[in-house]
């Protein structure tokens, strides 16, 4: 619904004051006349925006007892990390959390036992799901090959 | 206490879950280390680099089943959400109405604008073209211009009895392949000759007009994701099951064989001739049965698993239904903007793309 009133609301008088400047030729022109370094700027723009930070420890962690919280993170990351953090022989508990659906935060906790801390085991969960993801990749696409050939 | 290493048989039982009359057994998943003490199970690469398998059933750039087996639930998941909800595609966002005189609303026919599905040279779509934020000013690189401006008239060449709309006037259906995109800038490098952007389907019909009414309409594409709008999703659907196992564990002969057959979908369950071989084997089953059909599994991937066999008395003690828990047969269904293939190859890249982007925060926060 809410992309029905935004395209609604597009439609309406603000952009109705003015309403071929979006797609005139005198843009045109001007989009011709930008040159690719000018483009280019414009991408970097994109990369370097600076990233909000978006993980932070919640109040009342210890080194080998810590919460975590994601903003903007769901099910997807949170099931994942849990896991691959459960692997971890170090980790005594761990566990993630949504705490309200109507916040984009995501909860994620860790115990680990004595020798480590919680937010090692987070890091090497983070670095251990990178490279399952590399195996996925590496075996799929050999996979994909040897079905394109054999078909 | 001694520590005894798990059988063969043991490892295999451990990937079942069992599929009974009304329950389910055997759910969770226990690879975790500490479940079963003196047994590693600890995360490590090459072990998973061993277990884990690909297999690719169909791979059209449309439709793509495949399986990933070795893998746990949340990984698979994660995937299966990642494509549904995070990979970008191009769709119509706004669109300007000039003119609508059609019997269909402004915002429903807005609406059915934005779930049109587009294509278009994959170089331009998915690297020339970047993200436009709220603010943004409409630039080539991160907005597509399209136009829809038809006008229903009647046509003079009918027939005087003829009753089809189409053919009566000119105009009636407007379709999506009335859109005209307008290239500006940088885009015709992108989007020229084969590379242009069109609708995925030129048939999808957009409104009916009679003779007078008119549609102009001026629209922008932008690139989004699957958590804003599904009209963003590059998929139809894409989803997983588990592979289901089945297991006859005593004979099933002659009629009942083929009555067994019947309680599967065609081509999971097949019918041979009991060997000279096997009804010789004492103990087999088979004993004094030569010659006569025997129910076999051919391919059980292709099964329900709905237990149709499990309501029938006969059957009930001679099959154990399962399916394999890290066995995951996934199916997804382009809207053909991005192949299968690469909506698959880029959800694995997006994780790992997120779980990066993390480590280097968490470096951050810790700093």
């Amino acid at each position: 619904m809410s992309s029905k009133v935004r395209q609604e609301g597009a439609s309406s008088d603000v952009e109705m004051g003015e309403p071929t400047s979006h797609q005139p030729e005198a843009e045109d022109t001007s989009m011709m006349d930008q040159d690719d370094e000018e483009n280019e700027e414009a991408e970097d723009e994109y990369e370097e925006e600076e990233e909000p930070q978006r993980v932070k420890l919640l109040p009342g962690s210890t080194a080998t007892a810590a919460s975590f919280q994601f903003l903007d993170e769901g099910h997807t990351l949170g099931n994942a990390l849990r896991y691959v953090i459960m692997k971890n022989p170090d980790v005594e508990f761990c566990a993630y959390a949504i705490p309200h659906p109507s916040e984009a935060k995501m909860n994620v906790r860790i115990q680990t036992f004595e020798g480590t801390t919680a937010i090692e085991a987070l890091e090497k969960g983070l670095k251990d799901l990178q490279d399952l993801c590399d195996v996925v990749t590496e075996k799929w696409v050999a996979e994909s090959e040897a079905f394109k050939a054999s078909a | 206490m001694p520590h005894k290493p798990p059988t063969e048989e043991e490892h295999e039982a451990r990937k079942l879950v069992g599929i009974n009359y009304e329950t389910i057994t055997n759910v969770h998943a226990t690879d975790i280390p500490g479940h079963y003490p003196g047994e590693d199970h600890s995360w490590d690469i090459n072990k998973f680099r061993d277990g884990f398998k690909v297999q690719i059933h169909q791979n059209d750039p449309y439709e793509a089943s495949f399986s990933l087996i070795g893998c746990d639930p949340s990984i698979a998941n994660a995937f299966r959400r990642i494509m549904i909800a995070n990979i970008p595609t191009l769709a119509i966002d706004q669109v300007f109405i000039y003119n609508n005189k059609s019997v269909i609303q402004d915002e429903v026919l807005a609406s059915r604008l934005g779930l049109i599905p587009f294509t278009g040279g994959r170089e331009g779509l998915q690297d020339f073209m970047k993200w436009r934020a709220k603010d943004d000013e409409p630039k080539d690189y991160n907005t597509v211009g399209l136009e829809l401006c038809v006008k229903c008239e009647n046509n003079p060449d009918a027939s005087p009895n003829e009753t089809d709309p189409r053919k009566l006037y000119k105009h009636a259906h407007v379709y999506a392949k009335d859109i005209v995109v307008t290239l500006a800038g940088r885009q015709v490098e992108f989007f020229s000759g084969e590379n242009a952007i069109r609708p995925v389907n030129p048939d999808i019909l957009i409104a009916k007009l009679r003779p007078g009414q008119e549609i102009d309409i001026k629209m922008h594409m932008i690139k989004g994701v699957g958590s804003n709008h599904a009209k963003f999703s590059p998929v139809a659907t894409a989803s997983y099951r588990l592979m289901p196992v089945i297991n006859i564990t005593q004979p099933i002969l002659g009629r009942d064989a083929e009555k067994f057959q019947k309680c599967f979908p065609e081509g999971v369950i097949g019918l041979e001739r009991v060997t000279r071989e096997e009804a010789q084997q004492v103990g087999s089953g088979y004993e004094g049965h030569e010659g006569e059909l025997k129910a076999v599994v051919v391919d059980p991937r292709r099964d329900t698993v709905s237990r149709e066999c499990l309501r029938h008395e006969e059957f009930k003690d001679k099959v154990k239904l399962s399916r394999r828990r890290d066995h995951f047969i996934y199916l997804v269904e382009s809207t053909g903007q991005i192949e299968s293939e690469q909506i698959f190859l880029e959800s694995v890249q997006h994780l790992k793309a997120k779980a990066k982007k993390f480590e280097i925060q968490l470096k951050n926060m810790v700093r």
